[in-house]
């Protein structure tokens, strides 16, 4: 299935809600095991960490978000967002690769299906959820564009619009617009690195990074941006916007660690939305988000506690 | 200036009025946390408690900050009265203080006191909240007119820590914000203009009248 952008998509190609929140009812009733099979990257689930991969319900990952470029408030991108256009989407494609250029999104992305891939989103201020999402391996992308043997790293950059993104015109915000962010090339080509397209097999909402975001699963929620129109490979680290802010609190990984606090939250627990008035559904944080088996040997020999 | 208020509304029917304005945030907070017990998400959303401990923070530094204002606006309007409402204006500042800091230990830290205790000493925020909080004890035990008695002099001396817990409290604010400095700009410009008020009235801690 390929996801294009909402109005080209016909209702009768979108798997309803209730039909799909059934399958997953289902493959639950099937145990453990089955629910494995059906979400294959959850492959630590089963750990005895309590960290389960029952997906957040469809509302709350929809409408709790940080998407500062739509407010400050976890609430506003649901509310602002809709006022971006996402069709048509140009991405340009610069710096040390071989087929550099302004491409459409539709064109980048012709002939790769997009696959479901259920992770733990975690974010650096200790709230974390399950998103279904349905997403492209990078890898397979980065791939079309050609990268050079120079190529280390790759830096993103969200739209600048704001005309339409009403936080950008914020006389209070000290964010220098547009958002970017980074991966060294290695965990770009990660087999769990993806550009999200959708989520609860749905095109990609708004506030939630439209028409297509990054999601890297082992990293803090900041790192995976949204709603990119720039990719440009290059030699040497790229900046990016949390850590240019606050470098004493972010860094380029970025990696989920819960032995490596934050100044502000501890990162040695998360409280897995949605939380109620009186249980917080705290459960403690895994190493790499769980997805140590996976992606704890790109970062063998570094010290964690200062590339943070 | 008291002209456009109707004698009717006399001074302990305008005493009652304010005493239900300042209830006005916590009947609120009673409506939302009744509506989440009945349906969980419906009204304060994915994260209900955070979402309680933050109005609650809120609500007790801006009180805190209408608490600063009663003399610099008596002064402007003349009206001797004001004085008169600002120990309650306090009080309920400090109720609301005294439930932030409860909202936070039972339902975000859920009294895990090794949490709380790792917050209280590692997070800075957290830090300069408590401190600011724990400025306000005394000034909250002695609003009475028996302490004020008792205590002299000194009352207005010991009473002058609601400067540095003001301040404290807008740090813990400043700190806490990850970016959209709105609400921290509007309270400090309200802040700086009260003191700028005191300062000008020679009553920033000097011989004249209180601050």
């Amino acid at each position: 299935m390929l996801i294009r952008r909402p109005d080209d998509v016909r209702p009768s190609e979108i798997t309803p809600e209730q039909v799909y929140l059934n399958r997953r009812k289902f493959a639950k009733a099937l145990g453990a095991g089955a629910a494995m099979l059906a979400a294959p990257w959850s492959a630590n689930a089963g750990d005895s960490s309590g960290n389960d991969l029952e997906p957040t319900p469809e509302d709350i990952v929809t409408s709790y978000n940080n998407f500062y470029e739509f407010g400050t408030g976890k609430e506003d991108p649901k509310k602002h967002a809709h006022a971006l256009t996402t069709s048509p989407w140009s991405v340009e494609v610069s710096g040390a690769v071989g087929k550099p250029g302004t491409y459409d999104l539709d064109d980048l992305l012709k002939g790769l299906a997009p696959e479901e891939r259920i992770y733990r989103f975690r974010c650096v201020e200790a709230w974390s959820m399950v998103v279904p999402w349905l997403g492209i391996p990078l890898k397979s992308i980065l791939d079309r564009l050609e990268p050079l043997g120079s190529a280390k790293y790759v830096e993103f950059k969200t739209l600048y619009r704001p005309s339409e993104m009403r936080g950008q015109r914020s006389p209070f915000s000290s964010i220098d617009w547009p958002y970017v962010e980074g991966l060294r090339l290695d965990e770009a080509n990660h087999p769990l690195t993806i550009m999200a397209v959708g989520l609860y097999g749905k095109p990609l909402p708004n506030q939630n990074g439209a028409p297509w975001r990054l999601v890297v699963p082992w990293k803090y929620g900041f790192k995976s941006i949204k709603s990119i129109v720039s990719i440009r490979f290059t030699e040497r680290e790229p900046e990016n916007t949390w850590k240019l802010l606050q470098p004493q609190e972010y860094g380029f990984y970025a990696n989920v660690n819960p032995a490596v606090d934050h100044p502000r939250w501890s990162q040695a627990s998360e409280r897995r939305l949605p939380s109620s008035l009186f249980s917080q559904n705290r459960m403690p944080t895994l190493p790499f988000n769980g997805y140590a088996d996976e992606v704890a040997g790109l970062y063998a020999g570094m010290d964690l506690t200062r590339y943070y | 200036m008291r002209g456009w208020i109707s004698p009717a509304i006399t001074e302990p029917v305008r005493r009652r009025l304010l005493f239900t304005a300042l209830c006005l945030p916590l009947a609120w907070l009673g409506y939302a946390i009744a509506g989440e017990l009945n349906q969980p998400g419906s009204v304060l959303g994915a994260d209900p408690g955070e979402a309680v401990v933050l109005f609650l923070g809120e609500w007790g530094l801006r009180l805190l900050l209408l608490t600063l204002a009663v003399t610099p606006l008596r002064r402007l309007t003349g009206w001797a009265e004001l004085l008169g409402y600002r120990r309650m204006i306090g009080l309920f500042s400090f109720t609301y203080l005294a439930l932030h800091l409860l909202a936070y230990v039972a339902l975000l830290a859920e009294f895990d006191w090794r949490l709380v205790l790792e917050d209280f000493s590692d997070r800075a925020y957290i830090t300069a909240g408590l401190i600011g909080f724990g400025l306000l004890l005394p000034l909250a035990v002695t609003s009475t007119r028996g302490w004020q008695r008792r205590l002299g002099r000194r009352w207005r001396s010991l009473h002058r820590l609601v400067y540095p817990a003001v301040f404290l409290g807008l740090l813990h604010l400043v700190w806490l914000t990850k970016d959209g400095y709105g609400e921290v700009a509007a309270y400090g410009v309200l802040l700086s203009l009260l003191m700028v008020e005191r300062i000008r009235h020679g009553a920033w801690w000097g011989r004249k009248a209180a601050g």
